[in-house]
């Protein structure tokens, strides 16, 4: 038999893992399946987003749970020319730390600025919910950040 | 979705999926390409060794204690013996077949290598080692290059095998 005649097939790896996200994490996804972004309260009054359970920088106990946002300040990015499948967004669009207002800490998540001339840090941008529907709890919750007013420069 | 929807309150989030996927593009190379074809075609095709006469089954294109090439294409019996088994009771996820069910080791007449088999058409604890049994295939249309093509073995009722007939293979 040729080498040409040896078969092939698309095969699929799959692990269906869970995982427990205990009571701080597990209330800021809360938060996000009602379209509200939650940080947490850390040591010298920080408010940390996404929340950790612990302050990074004294390892204590956090506080209590802050609302922040919905409008952030774009602190870095950089632009994704061709999305991948697992993306957030399939068309072109920027991974960006975005520093919610009311947090000291900053939050990766996609922008969908339009076009990587149409995005610079120090930039305001705001949160865009999928519809309530359609959120289950994840970060996924959030479609996109864009820019605040919604129009391109 | 309307503002008179009712729908429960739900519960705080606890847990999240994180299914871990890995896609890949697989080949099995000739000698196994061999063997699923045989399956397309509702047999059982393997290769013998030409310096120690083994047959195995799937080849995988040489013989692992002589390593030289196996050459020899042989088509095996569509009954064999069941040289050692398991009963699945455990559920888990991706489970596609009613528990409990049987996962034997079937070594094909003919054939010096045993592979494994779903066996059916037999109450569980009635399962032996030696029982002799025969491949069950889906419907001719339905014939793939996949194991698939093999429904489950059942009971051929012949006799048990001799022990000694299959021993060298647990
Ligand atoms: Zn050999």
């Amino acid at each position: 038999m040729p080498e040409s005649e040896a078969l092939h097939a698309s095969h699929r790896l799959e692990y269906p893992y869970s995982r427990s996200v205990g009571p701080v994490i597990g209330a800021f996804l809360t938060g996000l399946r009602e379209g509200r972004l939650l940080g947490v309260r850390g040591a010298g009054g920080s408010v940390i987003v996404p929340p950790t359970e612990y302050d990074p920088t004294t390892g204590g106990d956090t506080g209590e749970m802050v609302e922040v946002g919905p409008g952030g300040v774009v602190e870095s990015w950089a632009w994704v020319s061709h999305p991948l499948p697992k993306h957030p967004l399939p068309s072109p669009f920027a991974w960006a730390l975005i520093r919610l207002d009311g947090a000291d800490t900053a939050l990766l998540h996609a922008v969908d600025s339009g076009g990587p001339d149409q995005l610079a840090s120090g930039d305001r941008v705001t949160v865009r919910f999928r519809p309530a529907a359609e959120r289950i709890g994840a970060m996924a919750d959030i479609e996109s950040f864009v820019p605040q007013g919604g129009a391109p420069r | 979705m309307t503002d008179e929807t009712v729908t429960e309150p739900l519960g705080p989030v606890t847990t999240l999926a994180t299914p871990i996927r890995l896609d890949f593009e697989f080949t099995p190379g000739v000698a196994q390409s061999r063997f699923l074809r045989g399956l397309e075609q509702g047999k059982f095709m393997g290769q013998r060794c030409p310096k120690c006469g083994k047959v195995y089954v799937p080849s995988r294109g040489s013989c692992p204690t002589d390593g030289v090439p196996t050459t020899e294409d042989v088509e095996l019996a569509n009954v064999g013996t069941v040289t050692t088994y398991c009963v699945v009771n455990v559920p888990f996820a991706g489970q596609s077949i009613e528990i409990p069910y049987i996962c034997a080791q079937v070594l094909l007449d003919g054939a010096n290598l045993s592979f494994m088999g779903l066996i059916q058409e037999i109450p569980t604890d009635e399962i032996r080692m030696g029982m002799r049994v025969e491949a069950v295939w889906v419907e001719r249309e339905e014939l793939k290059p996949s194991l698939a093509s093999v429904r489950y073995f059942r009971p051929s009722g012949e006799p048990d095998a001799d022990y000694e007939t299959f021993k060298e293979y647990l």
